[in-house]
């Protein structure tokens, strides 16, 4: 089990030290992050009922499609350079290194999202307990996000023009996540108590954790036999 | 005779509808060294990948010492070494992070004696510089310092001369010959004239019609 | 069994099998599904509450049926793909998922059209609806990835995955897209519950649906046949075959 444990250590360590050198490929989504939710207020009303209505719905939709603008990384740079290769001829089971490998891309992109998200939730007026909520239920469902898309970036691995396809395949799954999350903040805006609902999206990550690195590590298998 | 490590059974691979190879068996034993020759495009690399794990669109089987390689896949991957034309070096990584990253899942190493590795391959004091700045040749000799620190009885290399200066390919040929006296297996593709007395050749890219 | 399994996976069986077959197939579905929808049409009482508009459903319930069924069907072949490699499955796949899409834009279309006199409007985001239109949406993926993909074992494969992924995510997106729109009309049509439709109605809907089913399969056995000649176009039977005009 240790050997698993560090092997998968490594894979997190690699990752996070790559990205930190190069720090354009963990700013561009958050800075994409904020230029969505800055584009509704433009684009449809800046009025505060409106923006307090919609926010947290408007941040979750942001935050859903910064994350998948950064799935084609997730695989891309491990592929071209030959890393991929050599992750999946290392002797630990593949599920847990892609399990490895989706947790520091989630560690890249949906936690600081989850970090920048008051400071947005503020800009459009939502209340304390709301943003609580809302980072609450980014937190469990950003996760879920990096999982369900690791099967999506695992699939369209050497594909041109995988960046569409990869929204056509991965959103209509990442829908539930969605409902989920919003309805929670639009409960907790009403007052009503969340608890059951956070359950709901505990337990769509649970189910993610447990099915999608096997899906994602088959797809990276299917992926590198057409290399 | 010793038990072959390795056995490819009536491989036949399709690639868009051409035939790349079909029939095709041979068995790697221990202390010796295979070298795949054939023009571009006969599937060179597209064997070592399928004999390294990594495809599997093919027909046939694999045997892992005698037995069904997809019974045995940790003691195949445990025991098999493949540095493909992609070698895996992060840019962004020093070389001595990459050896470590590459050899985590293999083994504890000392940093020591990775930094001896690199040292062996010529690459004494750019342990620290990120591997963008090295050159096609060095970045080669960063993947290459894992066959100094590698226990792996078997090893699968596809290209491994490519941007390697003289000095380098004589270092590696003498690497690869002292590596199969010892009992080790080697299979590579190479264009490089390759000088190794007992080498076995398997030849692709003949007879490829149907 | 195995033998009759390793035959199913033989894609010249399956093209004999399938040209004796696909008559039958087609003119029972016809017969059934016309039968079905000119009864419904024609003669079946009129609802009381929504008047003829209603009679859609003749049409609109067995598509949306088909749609969801053919994406299991689907699931199903990707396991048989994945687990067996049998080509037959992937042949299945790739013939099977533009209907599928087909079909579920067809029950989004008559949806719509039954909304506009319902609700008064073209469309609402009913449950039932939103859930039809992201399987129309998965039924996409599935065959743009494998568009993508050229090499044929990959695609099949990769293909496969993301049908899995999809059916167990359907029943998720479904109760989620219910939970978010709790006022949708309740399913017309469940097997376990006895209908609270009278017999005139059900009896001509069950029809329908039962023709549709056979209608897809004499279809789907017409494209995996036009499939496996094109990827075995180099195979002995399959140029015999082209050279005997197809009587064989």
């Amino acid at each position: 089990m240790t050997s698993e444990l560090g092997a998968m250590k490594a894979v997190i360590l690699r990752d996070l030290k790559s990205a930190v050198r190069q720090p354009s490929d963990l700013l561009n989504p958050l800075l994409f992050f904020v230029l969505v939710v800055m584009l509704f207020p433009l684009g449809v009303s800046p009025e505060v009922e409106f923006l307090r209505q919609a926010g947290g719905g408007i941040l979750w939709v942001a935050a859903l499609l910064s994350v998948l603008l950064s799935l084609d990384h997730l695989f891309r740079h491990d592929f071209d350079d030959g890393t991929l290769e050599q992750l999946v001829l290392q002797p630990q089971p593949l599920f847990l290194l892609v399990l490895a490998k989706t947790l520091a891309h989630w560690l890249l992109t949906g936690l600081p999202l989850v970090v920048l998200t008051p400071l947005l939730a503020v800009m459009v007026h939502l209340d304390g307990n709301s943003i609580r909520v809302l980072c609450l239920t980014l937190l469990i469902g950003t996760p879920v996000l990096s999982l369900i898309g690791s099967i999506g970036a695992a699939l369209t691995l050497g594909l041109r023009s995988a960046g569409v396809l990869l929204s056509l395949m991965i959103i209509p799954l990442y829908i539930p996540v969605l409902i989920f999350g919003t309805g929670t903040v639009m409960a907790a805006a009403d007052g009503t108590p969340v608890a059951g609902q956070l359950a709901l999206m505990g337990a769509c990550l649970v189910l993610a954790l447990t099915l999608a690195p096997f899906a994602s590590a088959a797809a990276l298998r299917i992926s590198l036999s057409n290399g | 005779m010793s038990e072959p490590l390795l056995q490819a059974v009536n491989l036949h691979c399709e690639r868009d509808d051409r035939t790349l190879f079909r029939d095709l068996s041979f068995s790697i034993l221990p202390g010796t060294l295979i070298r795949v020759e054939g023009p571009n495009g006969s599937g060179k690399t597209t064997l070592l990948r399928v004999l390294a794990g990594l495809n599997d669109n093919v027909e046939g089987d694999v045997l892992w010492r005698g037995q069904h390689r997809r019974h045995q896949r940790e003691a195949f991957l445990q025991n098999t070494l493949y540095i493909g034309h992609r070698p895996g070096i992060k840019a962004m990584l020093t070389p001595l992070e990459n050896l470590q990253a590459l050899t985590a899942g293999r083994g504890q190493l000392s940093d020591q004696v990775l930094i001896q590795a690199l040292k062996g391959t010529g690459l004494a004091g750019f342990e620290g510089v990120p591997c963008r700045r090295l050159s096609a040749g060095q970045q080669r000799r960063v993947a290459l310092a894992r066959l100094l620190v590698s226990d792996e009885p078997l090893w699968i290399l596809d290209e491994i001369f490519t941007a390697i200066d003289a000095q380098g390919v004589e270092a590696l040929e003498r690497l690869l010959m002292t590596r199969v006296a010892e009992g080790g297996s080697v299979i590579v593709t190479t264009h490089h004239d390759l000088q190794v007395p007992n080498m076995q050749r398997i030849q692709l890219g003949v007879g490829d019609d149907v | 069994m195995w033998q009759f399994f390793h035959k199913l996976g033989s894609p010249k069986w399956f093209y004999d099998i399938a040209t004796r077959l696909m008559p039958w197939l087609f003119w029972i579905g016809v017969s059934l599904f016309m039968a079905g929808v000119v009864w419904g049409l024609a003669f079946a009482p009129p609802d009381y509450l929504q008047g003829n508009s209603y009679r859609i459903i003749f049409i609109h319930v067995p598509s949306a049926f088909l749609a969801q069924s053919v994406y299991i069907m689907m699931a199903v072949a990707a396991v048989v793909t994945l687990v067996w490699r049998m080509k037959l499955a992937d042949v299945f796949i790739k013939s099977a998922a533009p209907v599928g899409a087909v079909l579920t834009f067809l029950a989004l279309f008559t949806g719509a059209v039954w909304g506009k006199p319902t609700w008064g409007t073209w469309w609402i985001w009913d449950a039932r609806l939103t859930s039809m239109l992201i399987l129309l949406f998965l039924y996409f993926g599935a065959i743009a990835l494998g568009n993508a993909i050229s090499d044929e074992k990959s695609s099949a494969r990769a293909v496969a995955v993301l049908v899995l992924v999809g059916v167990v995510n359907i029943p998720i997106i479904k109760y989620s897209v219910e939970w978010w729109n709790t006022l949708h009309q309740p399913a017309t049509f469940k097997l376990t519950e006895k209908p609270s439709m009278p017999a005139e109605m059900w009896v001509p809907l069950l029809m329908a649906v039962l023709g549709l089913y056979l209608l897809f399969g004499w279809l789907a056995c017409l494209r995996m046949q036009t499939e496996i000649l094109i990827r075995e176009g180099r195979t002995r039977w399959v140029k015999a075959l082209v050279q005997t005009g197809g009587n064989a």
